[in-house]
């Protein structure tokens, strides 16, 4: 990564100087995010895993709600694009003391950051710092709304392959109902021409689901059924109590997949799952850890596609710094 | 003092008046209404041409948010704010710190809104001690203090049995029950209306039958006790649909409407701000079809009364996530443009049928003085400037509050002036 060369040309530049969804991007942006992100990810190849990219700027990493994985991956990709880097959870924070978050996020700002990573519990949080303050805003999922750098980092799995998104048949199964997952990965399949179905059980599919684009079902038989990606998502514990499912042993049973069930999709079918894993309660282990998952493929990916996130959104018209000055 | 309204038309559908005449204004009352009424020493109030002259608008549904909460409004700011919008009385909710539950509370609201001496302010009474649902307060004592009706706003009355004895009890006094029709365990945690624009926002949703499955108890319990419900801030098209068949085998409900519910949809929380907690109100901002059901309410008569449902908040708490900031818009010198300028100019309603809704019927449901120009009564007046260009700015609103989703809307209609007790309280100097 040392001339300007190697930097994707197909789309110029994002619009917008947040990454608050999906919802807002086009299909050249999503293009332009992939494509650099395959360029990443031979930087994560290498012997020495770092480009001086963002050299001297600074990026915070603002968890709200207890999250390993993502932040794990941001902090990994924002130490391989060399920038300056720091971690907040709630529980070291302020906000246990009742301070607001936009008091929260001015006093960081106050210390000059370049971009904020921020992840909430609560819908359009990140909107309302996006439009209350200077920094650069990276949604790293908020409440049940969306999870971008999830779904670019899946469709850069996909992408990878099938070669393609367009006309695919993606199965998303799970509790949609609360799943930024599914509503970031529904914006972005949809404007990338792919045919998504939703399956969950009634209670925890979204009202209006079908209003969203895809075709929804209860029969995970059907959802499945020639598909060529299978998408499970994570079911939680908490969600017997609001009688949304009976049990975790009648879920499995009626939702689970299972090698039986995969049987059913194409021949060259690819089983993701965004993390963390129910084993035996959403996804039999035999499926988790069988020749279609490429779970671990997601989650490797990610750290390329948040990399080229960050330096798309760093406002860098190259990756090298010093082909700016 | 003499005063002389002069060259008005005068609304007054409680005495089926509509026409051009003179009020004599003397000693607080009305003296005289009349064609061409000498002056005779009296000081003139000289009206333009198309102003209406109409009995003093009510407003039955307003949180004053004192004692307890005066950060968000007081009695003082909040009747400021009623006569700016060309009410000259409102019915404030029992939902302060503490809840007013006594018949103390009670007389302190009254001192209060007499010290202020704006609006006339009616107090509405808790049904339960601390609205909390297990205990009928004592609501005898609050009526000989005051009190003109009962209800745990902000919250539901908790059971059917605890609906049923308010219900009863309330018969005996006269009053009404006014019921924040909400299942709680529908509404759960949920923000906003549970239609697509919460399934896209990921917001949790609040269903309209959250609303209409109580608004159907309420009515089957005040049939059963032979009683007045009245409900409050109705919001979706089934619970629309359940008063029509209450009114039909001639239960005695009657309903409210809210601007914003006849007026925004939640398609607002998608526009060109997201997640704007000044669209996030209880009951929740509903789907098209629910919107032009209230229109429809209104136009037909189905709908009794327009109130506002001012709840004001302070701007820290609403600028937090949307999850976390309270429910609820300030509304009391919002609703008249509105109603001009989407019920009478859109032609869906008459002026007659716009002052029944904010005063005659206001003044009946809950049995108050007023909503009517009689010779003799107080001289509570609003004169209304139909074709006034209005356009609404939340820092300049009289309110201690700001929280509008009206800011920067150019509307059509306003007031000219208000008067309570013979003494003009209000002037809009933009309309002179």
């Amino acid at each position: 990564m040392t001339t300007s060369a190697e930097t994707p040309t197909a789309a110029v530049a994002l619009k917008s100087r947040h990454l608050l969804g999906i919802a807002g991007l086009d299909a050249d942006e999503i293009t332009l995010i992939l494509d650099t992100a395959e360029a990443m990810k031979e930087i994560g190849g290498r012997a020495i895993k770092k480009v001086p990219t963002l050299r001297g700027r600074t990026v915070v990493n603002l968890f709200f709600e207890p999250s390993t994985r993502t932040r794990t991956s941001f902090e990994i990709a924002e130490k391989r694009l060399s920038a300056d880097t720091l971690s907040i959870a709630t529980a070291t924070s302020s906000v246990t003391k009742g301070e607001s978050l936009l008091d929260t996020v001015r006093n960081i700002e106050a210390m000059s950051p370049d971009m904020i990573v921020m992840r909430h519990a609560s819908s359009g949080a990140p909107h309302l710092l996006a439009r209350l303050c200077r920094s650069t805003i990276i949604n790293a999922g908020d409440g049940m709304h969306e999870h971008p750098t999830q779904a670019l980092l899946d469709a850069f799995t996909i992408r990878e392959h099938k070669r393609r998104l367009a006309g695919l048949k993606v199965a998303i199964v799970g509790d949609l109902l609360h799943s930024r997952v599914l509503r970031s990965n529904v914006e972005l399949l949809n404007t990338m021409g792919a045919h998504v179905w939703a399956c969950a059980p009634s209670t925890l599919m979204p009202s209006h689901i079908r209003d969203f684009g895809v075709t929804a079902t209860t029969s995970v038989d059907e959802a499945v059924d020639g598909a060529d990606v299978v998408m499970m998502l994570r079911i939680q514990h908490e969600r017997m109590h609001g009688h949304f499912i009976p049990s975790v042993r009648e879920y499995f049973a009626m939702f689970g997949l299972t090698p039986e069930r995969l049987r059913r999709a194409a021949g060259d079918a690819i089983v993701m799952h965004p993390g963390p894993m129910n084993r035996g309660v959403e996804i039999d282990s035999a499926v988790a850890d069988g020749p279609y998952s490429v779970i671990l493929e997601q989650v490797s990916n990610g750290v390329a596609v948040r990399m080229a996130v960050l330096y798309l959104l760093s406002g860098r018209d190259s990756m090298d710094p010093l082909d700016v000055h | 003092m003499k005063t002389l309204l002069k060259g008005g038309r005068v609304v007054d559908p409680a005495n089926g008046r509509d026409g051009d005449f003179d009020i004599l204004v003397e000693d607080g009352s009305i003296q005289r209404i009349g064609k061409g009424l000498p002056i005779d020493g009296a000081e003139v109030f000289e009206l333009r041409r198309g102003w209406i002259v109409a009995p003093g608008l009510i407003d039955i549904h307003v949180h004053l948010r004192e004692p307890g909460q005066e950060h968000k409004e007081t009695i003082a700011t909040g009747t400021a704010s009623a006569v700016a919008g060309g009410f000259t009385a409102v019915a404030c909710m029992p939902n302060t710190e503490p809840v007013n539950d006594h018949a103390g509370i009670t007389q302190f609201i009254l001192k209060k809104a007499a010290e202020a001496g704006r609006a006339r302010v009616y107090p509405i009474g808790a049904v339960s001690i601390g609205s909390r649902g297990d205990q009928l307060a004592e609501l005898g004592e609050q009526k000989n203090a005051g009190c003109v009706a009962f209800t745990d706003d902000g919250r539901p009355v908790a059971t059917a049995l605890l609906m049923r004895r308010a219900l009863e009890y309330a018969r005996m006094l006269g009053v009404p029950i006014v019921n924040h029709c909400e299942d709680p365990s529908l509404k759960g945690d949920g923000v906003a209306h549970e239609g697509y624009v919460a399934a896209r926002l990921g917001l949790r949703g609040i269903p309209g039958e959250a609303e209409s499955v109580m608004v159907e108890r309420d009515i089957s319990l005040a049939e059963l006790a032979g009683a007045h419900v009245h409900i409050a801030h109705m919001s979706a098209r089934q619970s629309l649909r359940a008063v029509r068949a209450g009114k039909e085998r001639g239960v005695h409900v009657t309903c409210e409407v809210a601007p914003h519910h006849f007026t925004l949809t939640d398609e607002s929380l998608d526009g060109p701000t997201k997640y704007d907690t000044n669209f996030k109100m209880n009951p929740p901002l509903r789907e098209t079809a629910d919107r032009d059901a209230m229109l429809q309410g209104i136009a037909d008569g189905s709908v009794d009364v327009i109130a506002t449902d001012h709840a004001p908040h302070h701007i820290d708490e609403k600028m937090v996530e949307f999850d976390h900031a309270p429910f609820g818009i300030v509304g009391l010198e919002t609703a008249v443009p509105i109603v001009f300028d989407r019920l009478v100019h859109a032609g869906r309603i008459t002026v007659k049928r716009m002052i029944e809704l904010l005063s005659a019927n206001p003044s009946r449901v809950l049995n108050l003085p007023g909503g009517r120009l009689d010779e003799g009564a107080p001289a509570d007046i609003t004169i209304l400037a139909p074709d006034l260009p209005t356009t609404v700015d939340a820092a300049k609103l009289v309110s201690k509050s700001r929280n509008t989703p009206f800011d920067r809307w150019p509307l059509r209609g306003g007031i000219a002036a208000t008067m309570v007790g013979g003494k003009v309280v209000y002037r809009n100097a933009n309309a002179d």
